[in-house]
């Protein structure tokens, strides 16, 4: 086998042994072994991944790279392998995932350095970088099956991973179970392609989208559920509840999990099965309507959110909003694109929130910091950057992605009628959002870093640590420059030609361009329009929290009912409480009190026992102890079986 | 003339003496004799059966069960040594630890 094929296996099996070693024997380690542990088989996955895509690389996206471990589950005519694939889509998503996994590691080594259970905590971030690695290395949707639960498990053990407190577990849990129901929707998705095509793998799948073995009807059926799995694990709307609480874990694993990688593996999926979802207009639709309205309603819950780390965690579904927005409309490439930017400088705003946190013993209102710019220059200067970029001022990252979305989302629509709506919809929900975003983003920034201080005079806060303010240069220099490799707007397409091989053939099923499509001065007065939004946010908040800083509250007096709305969240997982878990609670006992008590366990179970012990009671009686009455009970039956005998040939 | 008749009545009396003795005895040596008479009941209607059909299969049969007959007064011997060692007491009414 090609030595470039047989490392593939290598890449995820690196971060396991990392998780097994730290977890089975890691308490008996020093904390600067384990920390080594944990970033070097991290590291050298990285490594690992450059030298497998450099082929990729030369070849401009063409070259693709398959290796085939053995075949995992035969039966019948079902066969499926344990197998990896390696193209220019699953490159960006290894680069990113081992790439970001490996700065928040090391930046984990400073802010995990006093946690007891230090070790344990980098056995799971391993456990879950070796999950996302099989998630996006999967050749076929079982495999990327497993990664997907193996990445919700580890969510759920870091989200709890400080179990003691039963806030932090039960967030654990919800997590867990709102994902099981996504789960579910992803399970379907995959049978129903499975009955269509007869095969899980993605070649195949694509070969039989090709020749037409997924009807229409089936395709938009499959696609829904897939992007079911796709809310649940990508917090959108009607299941991105968990994400805002999944904010209870260590602030690195926000970071790395739910902001930087996990939670993008819906939109990394869709851009997998972008063939499937090219042929099923409705669902695309559905993909970039659910996408446009998570963005805005999310943005506008991040506006009224003090605690610093549930402003970023709104931020966070508010810009997968946007990816979904891309996958939607066709442009896939853009999806991946705004992935990949959303993880540099998503992952260093949580780091740079994390530092916050860190540096004040704890707290998280925003409302009780302030000031803070002179004493944590490098987190401010990071995390100012990731904002600008955030917010989509150019020449920062987020610029060039998100505008390319907006720009797609104008510029394009696809073959039903309908489309064209959809799509504008979907650009007006994006454009809007992403002013408040620049709001929301800005007002962090004010309230946490500028202005006076409210903080506690009892707390000291602390020196920044080298190891957290590196992985923050490093995230925040990659906020900077990342954007350039897509910046369609100055004739740089070399991110979405590098994507063509994987995704090309479905945009150009998909998506039908516009008459203005090609117009670059329309495009860049688009562009123009977006820097336009995004100075409009910044402005406001300059206005309200650094020129007025009383206005805020006086407002929030003033539409006080809308404040409380949008403070609480639109009620939503009230909503959820009143009319999906109380009834399911209650049915829940109804089946444990009435159905399992007393009809299976009465009935079912206890009922035969206790008969059995009935007749066992009369039973054993004839267990004397006594031999003698053994001994008769044998001749009296010998007697009777010869008496028998003696009738039945009538002798007597 | 002794005919097969006489060997059979015989054999019967010897055997019913045989199993009231095994049910109705609380002495286990007593009990182990029984068994031996019954066993040689048995014996005798074998014997009885060979001459009458002048077959010598039925007094080698016999023969084995007097070996067999041996050995099981060998074994019974033992158990009834160590139950009196245990227990202190060949009465089988007092040894019902088996009891249900």
């Amino acid at each position: 086998m090609d030595i470039k094929t047989s490392i593939l296996l290598w890449i995820p099996l690196l971060p396991l042994f990392g998780a097994i070693v730290n977890g089975l024997f890691g308490r008996h380690f020093s904390r600067p072994l384990v920390s080594a542990i944990g970033c070097g088989t991290v590291g050298m996955a990285f490594v690992l991944g450059l030298v497998a895509s450099a082929d990729i690389f030369a070849s401009n996206g063409e070259a693709r790279l398959v290796q085939s471990v053995y075949a995992w589950i035969t039966a019948g005519n079902i066969s499926i392998q344990l197998s990896f694939l390696l193209d220019s889509l699953s490159v960006i998503m290894v680069l990113v995932v081992a790439g970001v996994s490996f700065l928040i590691h090391v930046y984990s080594t400073g802010y995990m350095r006093d946690d007891p259970s230090h070790a344990r905590y980098f056995a799971y971030l391993n456990l879950f970088v070796f999950s996302m690695l099989v998630l996006v290395l999967g050749d076929n949707l079982p495999v990327l099956f497993v990664g997907w639960e193996g990445v919700g498990l580890c969510s759920y053990l870091l989200i709890g991973f400080w179990f003691e407190d039963p806030a932090k577990a039960s967030a654990g849990k919800k997590a867990f179970i709102v994902n099981r129901i996504g789960d579910l929707g992803f399970l379907i998705g995959m049978f129903l392609l499975f009955g269509a095509v007869g095969s899980l793998s993605i070649d195949d799948l694509r070969a039989g989208t090709a020749q037409g073995l997924i009807a229409p009807g089936l395709a938009t059926a499959a696609c829904l559920f897939l992007f079911l799995g796709a809310t649940g694990k990508s917090a959108q709307i009607p299941l991105y509840v968990w994400l805002p609480d999944a904010m209870a874990g260590p602030t690195p694993v926000s970071a790395l999990i739910h902001a930087a990688t996990m939670v993008t593996a819906g939109v990394y999926m869709i851009a997998r099965l972008s063939f499937l979802f090219a042929i099923s207009p409705t669902a695309s639709a559905v993909v970039a309507l659910v996408g446009g309205l998570t963005a805005l309603i999310a943005a506008t819950i991040g506006i009224t959110q003090k605690d610093i780390k549930k402003v970023l965690a709104y931020s966070t579904v508010s810009q997968l909003g946007y990816m979904f927005v891309a996958v939607g409309v066709g442009a896939y490439f853009a999806g991946i694109f705004h992935l990949m930017t959303h993880a540099f400088f998503k992952a260093c705003l949580f780091l740079g929130s994390g530092a916050v946190i860190h540096a004040l013993s704890g707290v998280q209102d925003i409302t009780k910091m302030g000031g803070l710019r002179k004493k944590l220059p490098w987190t401010y200067w990071t995390f100012l950057i990731s904002t600008l970029a955030i917010a989509g001022f150019p020449p920062f990252a987020g610029f060039f992605s998100k505008d390319e979305i907006l720009w797609k989302a104008l510029s394009s629509t696809s073959h039903a009628p309908w489309a064209s709506w959809v799509h504008l919809a979907a650009y007006g929900m994006g454009i809007l959002a992403a002013a408040i975003t620049s709001f929301y983003m800005f007002r962090l920034v004010f309230l946490t870093f500028h202005g006076k201080s409210r903080l506690d005079p009892s707390i000291h806060v602390h020196h920044e640590m080298k190891s957290m303010s590196y992985p923050l240069a490093v995230l925040a220099g990659l906020a900077t420059v990342a954007g350039w490799v897509g910046a369609s707007l100055f004739g740089i397409h070399s991110f979405a030609d590098f994507l063509d091989p994987v995704v090309g053939a479905a945009q150009k099923t998909a998506v039908v361009m516009r008459d203005f499509a090609h117009n670059h001065s329309i495009e860049w007065a688009a562009a123009v329009g977006s820097v336009a939004v995004a100075f409009i946010g910044l402005g406001l908040a300059w206005l309200l929290y650094i020129k007025s800083p009383d206005t805020p509250w006086r407002l929030a007096e003033r539409f006080r009912f809308t404040y409380r709305l949008v403070f609480n969240k639109y009620w939503v997982d009230e909503f959820y409480e009143a009319f999906i878990i109380r009834p399911i609670h209650a049915f829940s006992v109804f089946l444990w009190r009435i159905v399992d008590v007393v009809i299976i366990d009465g009935f079912g179970v206890n009922g035969p026992a206790r008969l059995l012990k009935g007749i066992g009671h009369v039973g054993r009686r004839l267990q004397s102890g006594n031999v003698q009455a053994y001994a008769f009970w044998l001749f009296a039956g010998v007697a009777g079986a010869l008496l028998y005998l003696a009738l039945a040939v009538g002798v007597i | 003339m002794i005919t097969l008749q006489h060997y059979l009545v015989l054999s019967a009396i010897v055997f019913s003496l045989g199993v009231a003795g095994v049910l109705l005895r609380r002495n286990a040596l007593v009990i182990l004799m029984s068994v031996e008479l019954m066993l040689n009941a048995a014996n005798l209607a074998l014997l009885g059966f060979a001459r009458q059909l002048g077959d010598t299969t039925g007094q080698s049969l016999a023969l084995f069960v007097m070996t067999v007959a041996a050995a099981e007064a060998a074994v019974g011997l033992a158990l009834v040594l160590a139950l009196f060692r245990g227990r202190g007491t060949v009465n089988v009414d007092e040894v019902r630890s088996l009891r249900g």
